[in-house]
C-alpha cells in the first residue's frame, strides 16, 4: 500500500518549534490520518444507540456541542441526528462496520470523511488565548471544557473545535484544503506569544498571480 | 515654563525630548503631548479649518477638537491623533494640523490584532464609578472585562483633588486597582476605547498597544488589537464631556474647558497661564478657580451667569478675596498671535486664561449605540439615559449623577447588580467609602451669550462653524437638528462634535423658540472614536487576506513552475510554463497533448458530495432538470440544475456508486452553494425524503488523465483493471487499485478526448498523481492546467457555469434541451413554461469564428448587427469565452447572442476601441462533432 502524505507535512519544523519558542506555553502539531465518520442517525432509537454503546462503549452524546469519549475514540456531537466519530488511523473501515450495523435498516447514513479533514493539535497554559484570536465561541473553563466540541469559524476556516483535556488540549479539525492557511493563521497568531521576531517564513503558495476572475 | 515644581503624576526624574512642528521641546514621562506642549508655553497648535484662526488646546481628552497632530518618525505617520492623547515619548515627532490629515505613502508594517472575548459584566470606564463597579461585580464572582481609555484608571479624579476616607483619591485608586489585579477573572484593559455597541450586548474596543512605546515597542507586538466582546451585561461609566460656553471670540488659545485646566494643573503639574478667569454657569468651575489660586495664578474673577451663586463653592472662592461677578457674562474676549489678552464681561479683564465651564454632557454615545434612548432632565440641564433595551445599566456621570460619593455608590450598586443578574452575589455592594461632599448651587442652563452677528461665535470649533451659520441654517427653514447637522457640517469632524453637539441643538431650539428638549440631540453612530482601517483588518491582509484553498498536488504545482489561477478561493494551476515560453505558447501546447497524447490534470477540486438513501433517486430527480431512474450502479451521468426561476444555477456529475447511494459533484466555486441549496430543500419542503447529504470535497483527490494515450496510462497505473473500450465503457465507473491504491475511476470527459478520471483518498493525492506522472512518462504526459482545459471545453461547446452564464439563462438558451427532462417534474420547471423563457430572442449560446483567424475577440466583447448604425446601437449580445486553439489553428469563441441560433452563418461584429471586429455565428461546437474521439 502506498504511503499517506500528511498535508501539513511541510509546516513540521514550524510547528514543532513552537514549544520552545513559546516558553512552553504553546506547542502545535498536526494529528493527521485519523479515522472519521460522518454517522446520521436517530439518537431515539434505542436500538441504534445501545449498538454504538457496545461496540464502542460510549453513549452517542445528545448534549449539543458535547462529546463522549472511549477507548480512544470519540463522538462528537455535530446536530441533533449527527456525530463525526473518530478513531485511530486505519480504523474507517472497522467504523463503518460497527456504524453501519449499528444502523441496520433504519433511516440514517455512514460517510468516511476520514481524509476530508485533517486535525491540529494545539496546546498548553497560552493555546486558549491563541484561538480566541479567530474563534467567536467562548472557550473559557466555566463555559467549555474537557470533553466539550463547537463547530466554528477560526479566523476564516470552518472548524470542528474538541477539547480533549485540561492542559488544554484542543484538536482542530480542518478541511485539508483549508489546512494550509489555517496553519498559517495559527502560527501568525501566536508571533506575541513565541519570540521578539515574528516566527518563520511562510510556505510560498507558489507561482504568480493570475489576474483573470473567479472562473469555473 | 509653565510647569509647577511638585505634584502631579508625572516623573520629573525621566525626562522626555520631543518637537513639535520641528522645534524641540522637553516633557516628563507621565505626559500627554498637550500636557508637554502647556508646559513649554506652546498656545498656538493649529489653525482652524475655514479661517485659519489661531487655536490652542481646549480640552484635556477625547473631546479635544483643537488639538489634532500627526505623530511620525520611525514607523510611518499616524494622522489625525488628539494631542490629550497621545502619550509622549521620548523622539516623539509630532506636527500640527490644520483639522486636515495626511495618510502616510508608505505601507503600514506594523502588526494589528484582534481578540474575542466573553464576560459577565463588561464596565466601560475606569473612573471612580466604573472602578467600583468592576470591583464589586469581580468580588461576587463575576468574569469582569474593564475597559479603560487613558494609560492609567482613574479617569477625571485624576485631575481632581478629591479625598477619600480622609486620604487623597488616588490612595483609594490604587488599592481599588491592587484588589482588581487580584481577582482572577477580572481582566482590566488601559488605553481601550470602547467605539461601537452592537446588538446582543457585542462591544467593540480598540487597544492601542506599542504607539506610546515609540521606536521602543517590540516589532512582534501588534501595535493596537481590536476586542470583540460579548458581555451578559455591560456597565457604561463614561462619564460626561464638559460643554463650553458660545460667546463671541470665543475660540482663541488659552480660552479652555475648566475641568481640563484642573486635569492639567492637578494630574501633570502644568499651569496653562498666568492670569485666569472662570466663566461658568454652575459650581464645577469654583473648583478650578481654587485649585489655579493654590497653583499661584491671579484669578481674578469668577463670571457667573446665575443672579445669586451662593453656598459652599462660591463661598470658599469668595473666602479667597476671588471676585465673583454674578449675573454677568463674558461676551468679547481679545488677543493677539499668542492667543488671549482679555476678556471683556461688564469690564476688562486682563487674562491669558479664560476657564469656561456650560455644564456637562453625559457621554451617552454608547448608550444611544446600544438602542438606548435619552431624556431631558431640567434640573441637570442635559440630556441623561433613560430606557434601555438591552442589558446595559448606566452609571455616575454618563448617568447624570456627579458627584463623587454618588459616583462610586452609584457604581458600585450597578456592578453588583449586573453580577447578580447573571447569577453572581445577591446583588448588594460593600459599603461605599466617605467623601466629603459639599452642597451645591444648581447650575442653570445657559447656551448662548447674546450677540448681533454671530459670525465668531463658535459653535463647532474642529469644523469652523459659528451661530451665524446656525441661524443661516434655521433662516433656510431647516428645523431638525439632523438637517441643521448636515447643513452646517457641526458635529462631522473627527471629534463628532462632543463639545458642540447638544449646544447646538440648544441653539437651534433659542432661535426657533423651543426648548432644547424639544430639539433633542443627533444620532450617535459607531465609531466613538476615529478607528484605523488597519485595525478592523487584523491580521487579514497579505496572505491572510482570504483563505487560499489547495489540493494534496499543490506541492508538486509549485515546484513545477504552476501558474496559478484564483478559482473562487482554490488556487489551481492555470498553466505549467516551460522555460522561456508565454502563456499563449504553454496553452497551446497543453492542449495539443490532450488531443494528440496524454496530459493530467488535479481536478481534486470539484465539490463533492454523498447523497444517500431510500429516497435518493426521488431527490436528485426533483434538484436536476434531467432523470436518474435509468441510471445503474457503476455508472454516471452529466447533471445539470436550476434554480426556481428555471436559470441555470450549477453543474456536474452524478455517480451511482452502490446502493441508494450516489456522488454528485459540483462545480469547484459552487460546492457549498450547491450543498446549501440541496439542505434547503430536503429539509424545508421535502422532510419526508429519506435522504442525507454529506459534503466530502476534500476527502477525494481527482487526477483526470485525458488523451488519446490515456487508456495506456492506465493499464499502466492498474493492470488488473480491464480498461478496453467494452469493459469500461464511457460513464462508467470501475473501483480497484491503482498504483497500489484503493481508487474509484470514471471515464467522464470534459475534453472531448478518450479520459479517465481517479479518485483517492485525498492524503494518498500525491502519491497518486506522481504515479500518473511516471507510468505516463513513456508517453509524454504533459500536465495541463485550467486554461487549457477551458480552451477544450470550449472547442467541444461545453458551457462553463459562471462564465458562460449568469444567473439568466436557461438549459434551452444553452441549446442544451436534452438535458431537460420532459416527463418529471424538478426545480425551475414551471418557469421554463413561462412566456419569457419561451421569447424566440432570448439570448442564445453561439459559436464564434472571427472572420480572421488570428483575431482573439476580448471576453465580454460587445456585439452588434450592423456594422453602420446611428446611435443608439442595438447590442445583440457578448463574447463569453474567446480562445486560440491548437485543433483548429485559429481562434474561436462562445457568446450569448439574441436570437442566436436563427443567426446561424450570419455575421456580427465586436466594436472594439480600434475597430470593427466581424465574426461570423456558428454551432457552439468546433472539434469532433460526432463524439467518435471521445470514446476512443
Amino acid at each position: 500500500m502506498a504511503r499517506k502524505h500528511a498535508i501539513l507535512d511541510g509546516f513540521a519544523s514550524r510547528f514543532s518549534g513552537v514549544a520552545s519558542s513559546s516558553g512552553g506555553r504553546i506547542a502545535l502539531r498536526e494529528v493527521p490520518f485519523s479515522a472519521q465518520l460522518d454517522f446520521r442517525a436517530n439518537p431515539a432509537d434505542g436500538r441504534v444507540v445501545d449498538s454504538v454503546h457496545k461496540a464502542l462503549g460510549f453513549v452517542l452524546p445528545t448534549d449539543p456541542n458535547t462529546a463522549a469519549t472511549a477507548g480512544g475514540r470519540s463522538a462528537l456531537w455535530l446536530g441533533p441526528d449527527e456525530w463525526l466519530i473518530v478513531g485511530g488511523e486505519g480504523e474507517e473501515s472497522l467504523l463503518t462496520r460497527v456504524l453501519h450495523t449499528a444502523l441496520g435498516e433504519t433511516f440514517g447514513s455512514v460517510v468516511d470523511v476520514s481524509a476530508n479533514r485533517t486535525v491540529i493539535e494545539v496546546s498548553g497554559s497560552a493555546a486558549r488565548d491563541v484561538l480566541a484570536h479567530g474563534c467567536p465561541v467562548d472557550l473559557h473553563p466555566r463555559d467549555f471544557g474537557t470533553g466539550r466540541c463547537a463547530q466554528t469559524l477560526l479566523a476564516k476556516a470552518q472548524v470542528i473545535i474538541h477539547q480533549v483535556n485540561d492542559a488544554p488540549t484542543f484538536h482542530l479539525f480542518v478541511r485539508t484544503s483549508f489546512a494550509w492557511y489555517l496553519a498559517e493563521w495559527l502560527l501568525d497568531a501566536m508571533t506575541e506569544y513565541c519570540a521578539e521576531e515574528p516566527i518563520g517564513v511562510s510556505v510560498p503558495l507558489g507561482g504568480q498571480e493570475s489576474p483573470s476572475p473567479l472562473r469555473g | 515654563m509653565t510647569r509647577l515644581a511638585s505634584g502631579g503624576r508625572i516623573d520629573r526624574s525621566r525626562p522626555l525630548r520631543f518637537t513639535f512642528d520641528a522645534l524641540p521641546h522637553t516633557g516628563f514621562a507621565g505626559d500627554t503631548l498637550a500636557s508637554a506642549l502647556l508646559a513649554n508655553g506652546v498656545r498656538v497648535v493649529s489653525q482652524s479649518v475655514t479661517y485659519g484662526r489661531l487655536r490652542g488646546i481646549f480640552s484635556a481628552g477625547v473631546e479635544e477638537p483643537n488639538a489634532l497632530v500627526q505623530v511620525g518618525g520611525g514607523t510611518g505617520s499616524e494622522p489625525m491623533l488628539r494631542a490629550t492623547q497621545v502619550e509622549l515619548y521620548d523622539g516623539l515627532v509630532a506636527e500640527s494640523l490644520n483639522a486636515r490629515g495626511r495618510l502616510s505613502p508608505e505601507p503600514d508594517v506594523a502588526r494589528y490584532d484582534k481578540l474575542f472575548a466573553h464576560c459577565d459584566v463588561l464596565v466601560v470606564g475606569g473612573g471612580s464609578t466604573g472602578l467600583a463597579a468592576a470591583l464589586a461585580a469581580g468580588k461576587a464572582g463575576a468574569r469582569v472585562i474593564l475597559a479603560d481609555e487613558q494609560a492609567e484608571v482613574g479617569g477625571t479624579f485624576l485631575g481632581g483633588r478629591d479625598l477619600i476616607d480622609g486620604r487623597p483619591a488616588t490612595d483609594w485608586l490604587a488599592e481599588v486597582a491592587t484588589d482588581l489585579a487580584a481577582l482572577p477573572e477580572v481582566r482590566v484593559l488601559s488605553r481601550a476605547t470602547a467605539v461601537g455597541y452592537y446588538d446582543q450586548n457585542c462591544v467593540l474596543i480598540a487597544q492601542r498597544r506599542t504607539a506610546h512605546l515609540g521606536p521602543a515597542a517590540p516589532a512582534a507586538m501588534a501595535r493596537q488589537r481590536l476586542w470583540q466582546v460579548r458581555a451578559k451585561q455591560v456597565v457604561l461609566a463614561t462619564g460626561a464631556h464638559e460643554r463650553p460656553m458660545v460667546f463671541a471670540e470665543n475660540d482663541r488659545p488659552g480660552i479652555m474647558l475648566a475641568g481640563a485646566v484642573r486635569t492639567y494643573v492637578n494630574r501633570y503639574g502644568v499651569v496653562p497661564g498666568h492670569r485666569a478667569v472662570i466663566f461658568t454657569n454652575n459650581d464645577s468651575a469654583y473648583a478650578c478657580a481654587i485649585d489655579l489660586d493654590d497653583a499661584g495664578l491671579d484669578v481674578p474673577a469668577v463670571v457667573d451667569v446665575r443672579p445669586n451663586p451662593a453656598g459652599g463653592w462660591p463661598d470658599r472662592v469668595r473666602e479667597r478675596g476671588i471676585e465673583v461677578l454674578a449675573g454677568q457674562v463674558v461676551s468679547d474676549t481679545a488677543g493677539g498671535n499668542r492667543g488671549l489678552e482679555s476678556v471683556w464681561a461688564g469690564q476688562r479683564i486682563d487674562c491669558d486664561l479664560l476657564c469656561v465651564s456650560g455644564g456637562f454632557n453625559p457621554a451617552v454615545h454608547l448608550f444611544i449605540q446600544s438602542q438606548g434612548r435619552l431624556r431631558y432632565d431640567e434640573i441637570l440641564a442635559c440630556f441623561v439615559p433613560d430606557e434601555a433595551p438591552q442589558a446595559v445599566a448606566v452609571a455616575g456621570a454618563a448617568n447624570g449623577t456627579f458627584g463623587l460619593r454618588d459616583c462610586i455608590q452609584e457604581g458600585l450598586a450597578a456592578g453588583a447588580a449586573a453580577a447578580s443578574a447573571v447569577g453572581f452575589g445577591d446583588g448588594h455592594p460593600a459599603g461605599a467609602p466617605q467623601v466629603e461632599t459639599v452642597a451645591e448651587h444648581p447650575i442653570v442652563p445657559f447656551w448662548l451669550v447674546p450677540d448681533e452677528s454671530g459670525a465668531t461665535q463658535f459653535v463647532d470649533l474642529e469644523r469652523d462653524v459659528t451661530v451665524a451659520d446656525v441661524r443661516r441654517a434655521v433662516g433656510a427653514g431647516m428645523q431638525s437638528v439632523e438637517h441643521v447637522k448636515r447643513y452646517t457640517t457641526i458635529g462631522t469632524g473627527s471629534d463628532q462634535g462632543k463639545t458642540a453637539g447638544i449646544n447646538s441643538a440648544a441653539i437651534v431650539g433659542a432661535l426657533l423658540g423651543q426648548p432644547v428638549a424639544a430639539i433633542g440631540t443627533t444620532t450617535f453612530r459607531p465609531p466613538y472614536v476615529p478607528v484605523s482601517f488597519a485595525l478592523f483588518a487584523g491580521r487579514t491582509r497579505g496572505q491572510l487576506f482570504d483563505p487560499a484553498r489547495v489540493t494534496p498536488i499543490h506541492p508538486w504545482h509549485v515546484a513545477h513552475g504552476a501558474v496559478f489561477e484564483n478559482v473562487g478561493q482554490w488556487k489551481r494551476p492555470w498553466y505549467f510554463p516551460h522555460d522561456g515560453e508565454t502563456m499563449e505558447q504553454a496553452v497551446l501546447r497543453e492542449c495539443r497533448a490532450v488531443r494528440e497524447g496524454v496530459a493530467a490534470m488535479d481536478v481534486s477540486t470539484l465539490g463533492k458530495i454523498d447523497i444517500q438513501g431510500t429516497d435518493a433517486l426521488r431527490f436528485l430527480n426533483r434538484i436536476y432538470t434531467n432523470a436518474y431512474d435509468t441510471l445503474a450502479v457503476g455508472h454516471c451521468r452529466y447533471g445539470l440544475m436550476c434554480k426556481a426561476d428555471g436559470m441555470v444555477f450549477d453543474d456536474g456529475v452524478v455517480m451511482h456508486v452502490g446502493p441508494d447511494r450516489y456522488l454528485a459533484t459540483t462545480t469547484s466555486g459552487g460546492a457549498a452553494a450547491v450543498l446549501d441549496w440541496m439542505e434547503e430543500w430536503l429539509q424545508t419542503e421535502w422532510p419526508d425524503f429519506r435522504v442525507r447529504l454529506t459534503s466530502v470535497s476534500d476527502q477525494w483527490a481527482t487526477v483526470a488523465v485525458a488523451g488519446p494515450r490515456s487508456r495506456e496510462v492506465l493499464r499502466a497505473l492498474a493492470p488488473a483493471m480491464a480498461a478496453d473500450a467494452v469493459s469500461f465503457p464511457f460513464m462508467a465507473i470501475r473501483e480497484g487499485m491503482v498504483a497500489g491504491i484503493p481508487a474509484r475511476v470514471c471515464r467522464i470527459s470534459f475534453s472531448g478526448e478518450l479520459a479517465f478520471e481517479i479518485n483517492v483518498a485525498s492524503w494518498y493525492g500525491l502519491r497518486l498523481w506522481e504515479a500518473v506522472m511516471a507510468a505516463g512518462e513513456p508517453f509524454g504526459i504533459t500536465p495541463y492546467g485550467t486554461e487549457a482545459m477551458h480552451v477544450l471545453r470550449a472547442e467541444k461547446g461545453y458551457a462553463i457555469i459562471g462564465q458562460d452564464t449568469d444567473g439568466t439563462v436557461t438549459p434551452q438558451d444553452l441549446g442544451m434541451s436534452w438535458v431537460v427532462s420532459k416527463k418529471k417534474d424538478f426545480i425551475g420547471r414551471r418557469s421554463h413554461r413561462r412566456a419569457d423563457t419561451a421569447r424566440p430572442d432570448r439570448m442564445h449560446l453561439v459559436g464564434l469564428l472571427p472572420v480572421e483567424p488570428e483575431d482573439l475577440l476580448p471576453e465580454g466583447a460587445q456585439l452588434i448587427l450592423e456594422p453602420r448604425q446611428e446611435p443608439p446601437v442595438a447590442i445583440v449580445g457578448h463574447v463569453t469565452s474567446s480562445y486560440r486553439s491548437a485543433a483548429l489553428g485559429r481562434t474561436f469563441a462562445l457568446a450569448l447572442v439574441k436570437g442566436g441560433r436563427d443567426r446561424m452563418a450570419s455575421q456580427v461584429y465586436a466594436p472594439l476601441p480600434d475597430r470593427l471586429h466581424p465574426a461570423t455565428v456558428t454551432e457552439p461546437i468546433f472539434y469532433d462533432k460526432e463524439g467518435l474521439v471521445r470514446d476512443g
